[in-house]
């Protein structure tokens, strides 16, 4: 028998493990297939949370050591709020008829996939790779993380602005908080590489 | 399935998120403060007390990941809704 698992150590933790959780609670207040059409842009958008998982993750093969942990910390929460806005798009459309989705505008969306979920912004186009890039260089990547992350900040605002489901807002804040709260880390990172560099420089 | 679940499922799943986020911040803090102690000292009582209360959560609504103990002996399953369904 093997003894009680200690607990991962920082660094250790080199597979993703699902966690049947959200990290914040998501309620919708109506069925609402509009407002889901607008969301979605947050779903397979150039500024969306899946765009954004797969930036960062990516970057970390090639960024130096200091910020791979930042890095992979973040690229895996942008997964967690891509399953919430995956919940919401779920919640708001899982009842809506056929004739709801045609007026709310996805009615070619209904024709192609039903009701499920697809990586698309808000105006139908598929998603692609091509929405972010992997320069190599350290200040580079980081300085477009930290675009990416207002980016976002601001749609979230767009799509607060547009909603009138106050519970959802609610979520909605949280997640337009957490883009700030990246993009701050950012920032710190980059000081943290530029410190580094300029310390290569004193002999 | 939704808004089916007993009032505990709430009340213990929120406080599961609420526990989680301020290791989330934490560690994320932690990743450019590498070495505040102050704030490791948090994220290591956080954490002990994170694992605590999702035991406790597991035992009465199923595992929460991979790894966990299955308390029904006769049948393994992702047992209970999935986040997007309550």
């Amino acid at each position: 028998m093997e003894g009680p698992v200690p607990f991962p150590q920082r660094g250790e933790e080199i597979v993703w493990i699902y966690e049947k959780k959200l990290q914040y609670p998501v309620k919708v207040s109506t069925c609402n297939p509009t407002l889901a059409k607008y969301l979605v842009e947050q779903y397979g958008g150039a500024d969306g949370e899946l765009a954004a998982a797969l930036r960062y993750l990516n970057q970390r093969y090639t960024i130096p050591d200091k910020v791979i942990g930042l890095l992979t910390d973040i690229g895996t929460e942008e997964f967690a709020h891509l399953e919430m806005i995956a919940t919401m798009i779920y919640k708001l459309t899982k009842d809506a008829k056929p004739q709801a989705l045609k007026e709310a505008g996805l009615g070619e969306h209904y024709v192609q996939h039903d009701s499920a979920l697809f990586y698309n912004n808000a105006a139908g186009v598929p998603f692609s790779a091509t929405y972010f890039q992997a320069k190599g260089d350290p200040i580079a990547d980081l300085y477009e993380d930290i675009a990416a992350e207002e980016k976002a900040r601001a749609t979230y605002q767009w799509i607060i602005d547009m909603s009138d489901d106050t519970d959802l807002n609610d979520s909605l804040r949280y997640l337009r908080e957490r883009e700030i709260v990246h993009s701050q880390r950012f920032r710190e990172a980059v000081e943290i590489l530029k410190d580094e560099r300029d310390r290569q420089k004193i002999f | 399935m939704a808004n089916t679940m007993p009032i505990e499922y709430y009340q213990q799943l929120e406080e599961i998120q609420a526990i989680d986020f301020v290791i989330d911040e934490l560690v994320l803090y932690l990743d450019t403060h590498p070495t505040d102690q102050n704030a490791i000292q948090q994220y290591n009582h956080f954490a002990l007390y994170s694992k605590q209360i999702k035991q406790k959560f597991e035992e009465s609504f199923g595992p929460l990941q991979k790894g966990s103990v299955n308390h029904q002996q006769d049948y393994w399953a992702w047992s209970g809704p999935w986040p997007w369904q309550v």
